[in-house]
């Protein structure tokens, strides 16, 4: 296999927790976090549930001590905070001490300020602030600021595998030599502009979401940021970091299907992983966990499920659940809280549990790890895919 | 009837953006999806507002358009039936 | 180590820069605040039944995409990589009013889908039923660089020999009204707008969809080889010139081997001091481009500067319009380009005569 890019640190916020430490014990105790909506007035507020972070804004920016007039959107609050505990994890002190860059993921960027103040800007001086935060990169040179990083920044957004994206650029910057350190990761905050695109597409369940039952109907959405920072293997001799696992492969193809849903058999998805065994040089028995995207549509998971059989060959998928049911769908962040999650299942060797599953698919017999289990894991592959069929596969490994 | 038929017609090509067809292009009995009109389930997800919209009828899950849609005269009938407004 | 090329290229802008030489037809406006784009014949690019959905960006972009891949006679590529700053807002516009006019109810699909950033990359792949790597960046004034640096990285680790690559914004009534309040836009009694020596702040906006064929091998009609492209979130403009000089240095040149540089000007004065250091001073005796008074300010307005770079190398001239100072080479080899807005999200881009 190949060494792949060491992991040296990582923050995390979500709706089951706000560190790492709060999320692992979520996950380990099944406790998950789908509930109604509270900090967000819309309509649907009775009809559906959503993962999300039962903090305001104010609380947000005070825990980051803003200054009162910070014109920060709750994307870029939750990015910030979830980036920040990254760094400190990994014990930088002097960000710019190497080429360091930032590489985020967003696909709401500055909606929730935009669609909170959009006909009151004319009206109110105060808020004309928050007009530049609706441009995709204003997050992600927040958190720059934050942290005093001036090197490359950027952003992706290729929907909800956005954070995928950011974690194998994070690598392949690495791995060509551009960049001695990256921070990849995602973030994206709950808003009215997602929760009706998403309703209007009819895949938001009423109830909780069950990845690959056979009942699914439809996805919960939530809100996060998780971040992590990848270092060169100088960097991480030269200072004797201590790494947490690695990031061994990455893939991503399109599967030029539909503008929204995935393809029957699967393709871009069945791409992506193909191309991450590649990158990696692992074949496909070597995974010992798959954190699947498992959105809980009824579409995802047929497709997704489909894409994996032809990948492992049926009756061998490896244990696999999707921690979906614990945080909702955070879209743009889905990918880098799962990233998270990888290195956490590596580090503990555990298998986190799918909630909510009770009946196998009729399509076919695959069948979700539904509680917790422990056991040596040396491999984990992470799916995300998004709109527009991006499909994105990353595999973390053990360091070794 | 044939007046909401006639309704149906119009309302299509203009939700859907279907600015090359025209009324008569479109007969009661041809298929919307597929090989007819050509339509996709994104229109029949904008169909299934406009039922909601213009007639108030609430569909829950996407699969029932699949029935209701497959011809000018299936969903004729079907808002005729159902229709609340 | 593979190299890039840049084989083909599809600009649709303010200007006519289709079915031109260079510019040769450009008109100077100074005198609105927005600058649109000159509308392609979608009918000859996509179908009907296609198009009926589809955003102002989206259709521009399939447009350009496709011009630049039949200049380079490519019929698929390994790499779709495009950036947007404000992805197609015009949806995005008409999905947000309707959530707030209709209080939540009656809501279609349709422009949701639109406004997510990746839908541009997203349709042309569906278009050219391209399975291949896509990703879109979003980032200010560098998400269309961000797509260089990815697909010349693409090149490098061999895992694609050709990519096409774009960069896609566009103007939208309402956001260009809040632009005008936030003063990122120039105020309306304030014409004529001239870029150079400007005296007041924002900018004249523009809109455009700029793409270009990249592959690893130099072909008959190559414009330009793509040498390097870095990008830095912050910089001081005291420090400026050293920063241009390690990146010269690191691929072997110096401010002496550059033929022109082409810079980002928008007529902001108090972000053109940028330009400005550099004009006055590192660059004072290499012949310079502008080229924003030409399409308007946009995140991925640089693209355009990069098609005025490859057009400059490949015919070996540069048009009166484009020139800051009466300097000129008798031979434009080696191009620098440098682009900044508001301060943040520098970049520069290195392309040569091949």
């Amino acid at each position: 296999m190949n060494k792949g890019v060491a992991i040296t640190g990582m923050g995390i916020i979500s709706a089951i927790g706000n560190t790492v430490e709060e999320n692992y014990f979520s996950l380990v105790n099944n406790k998950a976090a789908i509930t109604s909506i509270e900090n967000i007035p819309t309509v649907h507020k009775a009809v559906i549930k959503v993962g999300e972070i039962k903090k305001t804004n104010q609380q947000l920016a005070d825990e980051l001590q803003l200054a009162a007039d910070n014109n920060f959107s709750r994307t870029a609050l939750l990015g910030t905070i979830a980036a920040k505990q990254a760094v400190q994890n990994a014990g930088i002190s002097s960000i710019n001490e190497y080429r360091t860059g930032l590489i985020s993921a967003t696909s709401v960027g500055g909606m929730d300020m935009t669609e909170t103040h959009y006909y009151d800007y004319f009206e109110n001086e105060n808020l004309v602030k928050y007009i530049s935060c609706h441009e995709g990169g204003d997050v992600a040179h927040k958190i720059a600021d934050e942290l005093d990083l001036q090197g490359m920044v950027t952003t992706i957004s290729t929907a909800c595998s956005s954070a995928a994206n950011a974690i194998m650029l994070g690598a392949r910057l690495i791995k060509t030599g551009k960049l001695d350190r990256v921070i990849v990761g995602g973030t994206d905050a709950l808003a009215k502009f997602t929760i009706n695109g998403f309703k209007t597409l009819m895949i938001l369940s009423d109830g909780y979401n069950m990845p690959f039952d056979n009942d699914r109907k439809g996805l919960n959405l939530g809100e996060a940021a998780a971040y992590l920072v990848l270092e060169s293997d100088a960097i991480v001799e030269k200072e004797n970091k201590k790494v947490l696992a690695r990031v061994s492969g990455y893939g991503n193809a399109n599967d030029a299907f539909h503008q929204t849903a995935s393809s029957e058999n699967g393709e871009g998805a069945f791409l992506a992983m193909e191309k991450a065994f590649q990158v990696a040089n692992l074949k496909s028995e070597q995974i010992d966990y798959i954190n699947v995207h498992g959105t809980a549509t009824p579409n995802n998971d047929l497709s997704e499920g489909r894409a994996i059989m032809r990948i492992f060959g049926e009756n061998k998928t490896p244990d696999f659940s999707s921690t979906k049911p614990f945080t909702g769908h955070t879209l743009a962040a889905a990918a880098a809280i799962e990233a998270v999650y990888s290195v956490l299942a590596i580090q503990n060797n555990v298998v986190f549990p799918n909630l909510n599953f009770k009946t196998p698919m009729e399509e076919f017999n695959l069948v979700p790890q539904t509680t917790l289990k422990h056991k040596n894991i040396e491999h984990v592959l992470s799916n995300s895919f998004g709109f527009g069929g991006n499909c994105s596969t990353l595999i973390f490994s053990k360091s070794i | 009837m044939e007046a909401l038929k006639q309704e149906l017609k119009e309302k299509i090509i203009a939700v859907l953006n279907l600015e090359d067809i025209n009324l008569e292009d479109i007969n009661d009995n041809d298929p919307l999806f597929g090989d007819g009109l050509g339509l996709d389930s994104i229109d029949a997800l904008e169909l299934i507002v406009m039922l909601d919209k213009d007639y108030g009828i609430k569909l829950v899950d996407p699969k029932e358009g699949k029935v209701i849609f497959q011809s000018i005269e299936t969903m004729g009938n079907y808002i005729k039936e159902n229709r609340t407004k | 180590m593979r190299k890039t090329y840049i084989n083909g290229v599809g600009c649709i802008s303010a200007q006519k820069t289709v079915d031109t030489v260079f510019l040769e037809e450009a008109e100077l406006n100074e005198s609105d605040t927005i600058l649109p784009l000159k509308i392609p014949v979608y009918k000859d690019f996509i179908s009907p039944v296609a198009i009926r959905r589809m955003a102002k960006g989206v259709k521009n972009g399939i447009v350009a995409s496709a011009l630049a891949m039949k200049e380079a006679k490519v019929t698929t590529v390994d790499a779709i990589i495009t950036g947007t700053g404000m992805g197609c807002i015009e949806d995005s516009e008409k999905f947000l009013k309707t959530i707030l006019e209709n209080k939540e109810e009656f809501l279609t699909p349709t422009s949701f889908i639109q406004s997510t950033h990746n839908t541009v990359g997203a349709q042309i792949a569906l278009g050219l039923q391209c399975k291949a790597y896509n990703l879109t960046y979003v980032n200010g004034s560098v998400s269309f660089e961000s797509a260089l640096l990815d697909a010349k990285m693409k090149m490098e680790e061999e895992e694609a020999s050709t990519v096409l690559i774009g960069g896609i914004d566009e103007i939208a009534d309402y956001t260009t009204s809040l632009f005008k309040l936030a003063g990122f836009i120039k105020k309306e009694n304030q014409s004529p707008y001239r870029v150079l020596n400007s005296t007041t702040k924002g900018a004249v906006h523009g809109e455009g969809a700029i793409f270009f064929a990249l592959e690893n091998e130099k072909k008959e009609n190559t414009y330009a080889e793509v040498l390097d492209i870095e990008i830095l979130n912050k910089l001081k403009v005291e420090v400026l010139e050293d920063k241009i000089k390690t990146f010269l240095n690191a691929n072997s040149l110096q401010i002496s081997d550059i033929d022109a540089v082409i810079l980002g000007y928008n007529g902001d004065v108090e972000y053109d001091t940028y330009y400005n250091t550099l004009s006055e001073n590192a660059f004072v005796n290499t012949p310079q481009v502008y080229y924003k008074h030409l399409c308007g300010e946009f995140n991925t307005a640089s693209a355009f500067g990069l098609w005025v770079g490859a057009k400059i190398i490949k015919t070996q001239q540069i048009p009166e319009i484009l020139k800051v100072n009466t300097l000129e080479n008798t031979e434009y080899k080696t191009i620098l380009l440098y682009n900044q807005y508001k301060g943040i999200d520098h970049s520069f881009t290195l392309i040569s005569r091949c």
